[in-house]
Parts: C-alpha cells; structure tokens; sequence
C-alpha cells in the first residue's frame, strides 16, 4: 500500500495524530481577505489508517490520499471567514420544525419480509459475525501491497 | 431498533482513605521531620523524633474517587423512539421491527411526543434545568445490533442538565441512623438503544434481534483516582452491572484496584472492564483498541428540538406540536420525598419507616386502605404492616398485589385487637390463618379457635386466686421478692384460661389480688 510512502511524508505542522483539522474553532483570523498561510495540509500515515478503520474505505492509493488532502484543503478555505460572534449553524434544517409524532403503533410486524434482505437468517434472527473482525495490522497489510 | 432510552450521568465524589498496609497509625514520621505534604492523615506526629529509623511507607497518600454512573432506563411508551414500531416485552424476534429501525436506505426518524414529555418529566423531577433547545447527533461505531452504523443520541446538547438528587442512606446498627447525601445530575438525554445480540459460541456466530436490547434499566459505572489537589484520574468504565448490590462491590473493587496499581507504579488504561460477579472483580472487556472514536456529527435528518413556558408558547400553535414545560411540570405526580414527608407528619411515624412503604411496589396504598378502615394507632397499624405484613410477603416472595390477605381483613383484625377482644399473640395467630385461608374473616377464625379473650373479670380473678392457692410455694417465692415467680404465676394462670387472657391484665390482677 501507499502507507510506506505517506508515513515519510512531512507531517502537517498542525500536530500529528488526529490534530490536523482541529484548530481551534471559532473566529481568530484576521479580518479582510488575507488568511494565514495554508499549511501543505499532509495527511500522516497513522490519520489515514485510523480514518480506514472508523470509516471502513480503503485509500487504496497514493492519489487517493491526495485527494484527501485536497478536499480538506479545499474545505480550510472557510476558515477565511471571520465568526467573531456568530453562532455556529447546526445544520441546514436548524429553522425547521421538528415534528413531533403522537405515540401510536402503526408499524412492524415485518419480519418476514426484512429477513428477505439479509445475507443469512436463522430462526427469524439475523446471522452476524461472532464480533467485530479487527482489520489486520499495517505491517501485515504491506506485505500484500499493490504498489 | 430505535426503543427510546433515556440516559443520565451523574458525578460523585467520594472520599476515601486508603491504606494499603494496615500498620500502626501512630510512629510514622519520617526521620527527618519535614514531610508535611498534608496528604497525610491527621496525626501529625511527623515531628516526634523516633527511636528507630523508620521508612515512609507506601500506600499512605489520601485518594480521592470520583465515580459517574451512566444509567439507561427504558421510556414506559406505545411506540418506540424514532418510529412507529411497538415497545414490547419478549415479542417474536425482528417482529416489532419497522424499516428504519432495521436502517434500510432512504428512511428517515420521526421524534415521539410522549418520550420527550418523558424527558422532560424526568428532569423536572431530578431538579435539572431544562434546555429549551436541544441536539440530537450521530454516534459512529461498528457492531452488529447497530446496523445504522451510528446511534442517535444528544451529546453537545441534551434535553436536561445539570440536576440534584437527594437521598437517605441508613446507618448503624439498628439501621435507624439517617445520613442524608445530594448526588449531581449532570444531565438527562434522549437516545436509541441498540439491537439485542445473542452469542452462539457453537456456531461461532451472533443472532441478531433489533426489536430491542435487554434490560429496562442498566447501569454502567466510570471510575478513577487521584490525589486531592491534583488532576483527576484516568478513567475506566465497567459494565455488566446487574444489581445495585454488584455495582457496589465493583466501585469497590476497581477503587481499590487503581489505587494498587498505581502504587506499585503501573498506570491505569482507559478501557471498558466487566464485572465478574462470581470472582467479585473487573476484567477487561474489549480488545486494546484504545479509545474510541465516535466521530460524532449532528444528526442531519433531525432540526433542533425547541419546547416551551408558558410565557414563551407561540400563539396559535398546534398543541400537538409543541411542549409547555410549565404544563408538565404542573402533572407531575406527587414526588416520593412529599409523600414520605407527609406520612411522616400525619402518621408520626419514623422516616425510615416511611421509607419502607415507599420502596414496595403497592404497600403504600395497602397501609393507606388499612388506615381507612380501623380504629387503630397509625403506629399499630405501621408496625403490623411493615413487620408481620411485609415479612410474611417476602418469606414467599410475593408482591403486594399477590398478597392473600386484603386490607379488610387486616384493618378488621386489628379492630379486634384494639377493642381488646383478643390478645396480640391470638392475633398472630389469626393472621397466619388468614395468610392459608384466604376466605375466611378474622371473626370467624376467633370463634372457631376460641380465641377471644375472657371478657368475664369475675372468672378471671377467680382463676387468679385458684391459681395461687394450687401453688402456695409459688406464692412464697414471689413474696420473697423472686422477679420471676410472677412471670409462673402468669404462665399457669394463662394456661388455666386455654391462653385466652392477656398477660398484662393478668399480672395486673396478681398484684393487686397479692397486695390487698
């Protein structure tokens, strides 16, 4: 895998581990356009294998992790904008209503047609591995690397 | 999937003084004299000087605990948190499933009324201020009976924060002893449970059923140590908590635990640990993954929930739609610390008496129905209650509601008794004929036992002296000031009777009969 590669790259000077893309929120930068110099956001070898495990991609490639690195530039680009006093928004929908559903029972009882989907059943239950397959260690995953 | 849960954290402090070898609390100085860190205990006699030579010994720096505790409890409702599927006990696996609490792609949640009224009651109840606006976000983890891939829950803004809870702890031998303690709510949220896993070893597979998971209520305990004035501890989290019983030992046990180990200079991991109830002690439980990382993210299918006062309602608005606190608040039923104040007050009984009434599910209202019914002492009937009652449903394992004998039937025996009409062993007695016959009233068990006390004094005082002529030595030792020839006197006097006489009345009569 790309791994070996990324691990010699620069380190963002953010801090490694998974400080890249926590600077500290909230306004801060200087007003008018000028924004502090944009790191050459690097993405450590360690974020991407932590990354692949929470999110269970495969960066199967160098360009791919430029891509990454990439879109994250690409979205650092907000932080040009001064917050002062500005209260972050939660989510597109945050002026909607939230609706409210009176408690009554108006469905399940589908078991049949769910357990259609699945991969295996055994007795109306869903069949599942014994427990979480850990994804198996860096070093054994070079072994079998595309290069 | 998706049965509303309510989770709530509460911080506590607690203190405790170590030491792990148990030596002499005096003598311990060290030589020099000069080590006073002020962790120390409270003898100071660090300026003696001492004839040998002795080390500081380990182990004896205060520690300080600090333990959270994260209890789920189950929301009593028809339906389930974020859909439309029933909330049911012990239903057919998957049968109380809807699409999107089985996370199939393009469903969406749709928020309960009734679990956020429950929210809102609960922290009301624990004294909590309530968020007008709350969050809901995504918590991100891996596992089978999660086929979201997240939880909903409110992580950066719950429903409620920052409640009290008061509580009395009994003391003492007796356990009469009252020690009132204040625990903090950090806060009240609404969440989904997850699925319910079952593990087939044989098969080495898990079977997955997403109506709900178990338990109406766990507990999980975050403990760590430190010393007073420094940083608080790493933390570990133990789970597997069955009973309040088991959460104690395990506090108990992982204290102790971090103590030890960090005094022999090892560290504490931030893991998740289980309690083993069979060998008393923590395990860990999860394999070394380090802390997690949930990657938590606002819930974006769900806008902010905003509920309101009184003052704040928006005109016009659809009561379906929208949650007055100051509503809520108002149906509160009667908080258990008004009722056992009340009881207190009106009855005259002990606190921890009211207490006990509390704590059984209907005994309450079984003492109350008593009440209503005799003429007897509230504290008679506290104690026929709360003692022979209570102790004749827990050597059988019954509840209240279970019980064979009704509040009738109680209250009409201890109008018996309080008339004098029997004797309060008689009574005894009749209430353990009661408990195996359910039918019969206590009248009637009185009369077929022939229970009912001699109300003819004449023949009374007539036995009286029969008696102490029959047993003139008897006499003798009591006139020689022998305290327990009475206690014969009594007896035979008694049995002469076919135990139909009070003992008082009869000793009573004795003595006047001997004095005159």
């Amino acid at each position: 895998m790309w791994a070996r590669a990324a691990r010699r790259v620069l380190r963002a000077p953010g801090g490694g581990g998974r400080g890249f893309a926590s600077k500290a929120g909230g306004g801060g930068v200087s007003a008018g356009g000028e924004a502090a110099p944009q790191e050459r956001g690097r993405v450590p070898g360690d974020v991407i294998e932590h990354l692949e495990r929470l999110a269970l991609v495969d960066f199967g490639s160098r360009e791919a992790v430029a891509r990454l690195e990439k879109a994250v530039a690409f979205a650092d680009r907000l932080r040009a904008v001064d917050t002062d006093g500005v209260q972050p928004m939660e989510s597109v929908l945050e002026d909607r209503c939230l609706y409210l559903r009176p408690d009554n029972v108006v469905e399940g009882n589908c078991a049949e047609e769910l357990l259609q989907n699945a991969h295996r059943v055994m007795e109306e239950y869903f069949v599942a591995p014994p427990g979480n397959i850990t994804l198996p260690k860096l070093d054994e995953q070079e072994l079998f690397s595309k290069s | 999937m998706a049965a509303p849960v309510l989770r709530w954290s509460c911080p506590a402090r607690r203190w405790i003084l170590a030491n792990i070898d148990r030596g002499p609390r005096h003598g311990r100085g060290s030589p020099t004299g000069s080590r006073s860190s002020g962790k120390r205990g409270q003898s100071s006699v660090a300026q003696q000087p001492l004839a040998t030579a002795q080390k500081p010994r380990k182990g004896e720096h205060q520690w300080a605990a600090v333990v959270g505790l994260e209890i789920h409890a189950q929301i009593s409702s028809n339906s389930k948190l974020f859909s439309g599927s029933q909330v049911h006990f012990a239903a057919p696996p998957n049968s109380l499933v809807s699409f999107f609490d089985a996370s199939l792609p393009g469903t969406l949640p749709v928020l309960n009324r009734r679990c956020v009224e429950a929210a809102v009651m609960t922290g009301l109840a624990l004294n909590c201020h309530i968020n007008k606006k709350s969050l809901f976000d995504r918590k991100h983890y891996f596992y089978a009976d999660l086929p979201a891939g997240y939880q909903i829950t409110q992580q950066r803004l719950p429903i409620a924060v920052k409640g009290s809870l008061a509580y009395s702890v009994f003391v003492g031998k007796n356990r009469n002893q009252v020690i009132n303690k204040t625990v903090r709510i950090k806060q009240i949220q609404l969440e989904q449970d997850s699925g319910k896993s079952l593990h087939d070893d044989l098969r080495s597979q898990t079977l997955i059923d997403l109506n709900r998971a178990e338990g109406q209520l766990r507990v999980d305990a975050n403990i760590s140590v430190h010393h007073p004035g420094e940083p608080l501890g790493v933390r570990t989290e133990v789970k597997n908590l069955n009973s309040a019983r088991f959460l104690a030992k395990a506090i108990d046990y992982e204290i102790q635990r971090q103590i030890e180990e960090l005094e022999n200079g090892g560290e504490i991991l931030n893991e998740t640990r289980s309690f083993d109830c069979k060998l008393g002690c923590t395990v860990p439980m999860r394999d070394k993954e380090g802390k997690q990382d949930y990657r938590f993210i606002p819930e974006p299918n769900l806008p902010p929930l905003l509920l309101y006062d009184s003052a704040s309602l928006p005109a016009g608005a659809d009561p379906q739609q929208v949650i007055n606190i100051d509503q809520l608040r108002e149906q509160l039923p009667e908080l258990p610390r008004v009722t056992r104040e009340k009881l207190v007050q009106q009855y005259g009984m002990l606190p921890e008496h009211s207490f006990t009434l509390l704590n059984e599910v209907g005994l309450l209202e079984f003492f109350q129905n008593v009440m209503k019914e005799t003429r007897a002492e509230p504290k008679r009937v506290t104690s026929w209650v709360l003692n022979t009652f209570l102790g004749f449903l827990k050597q059988q394992n019954l509840a209240v509601s279970e019980s064979p004998v009704t509040p009738s039937a109680l209250a009409e025996l201890l109008n018996l008794l309080d008339q004098k009409t029997i004797s309060s062993a008689a009574a005894k007695k009749v209430f353990e004929e009661l408990w195996r016959s359910g039918g019969k009233t206590p009248a009637q068990i009185v009369s077929e036992k022939r229970l009912e006390l001699m109300q003819d004094q004449e023949a009374l005082e007539e036995l009286c002296q029969a008696t102490m002529e029959k047993h003139p030595q008897v006499v003798m030792d009591l006139k020689k000031g022998n305290p327990r020839a009475i206690n014969k006197l009594i007896g035979l006097v008694r049995k002469a009777t076919l135990n139909r006489a009070d003992p008082t009345v009869i000793k009573e009569m004795l003595e006047r009969q001997l004095s005159s």
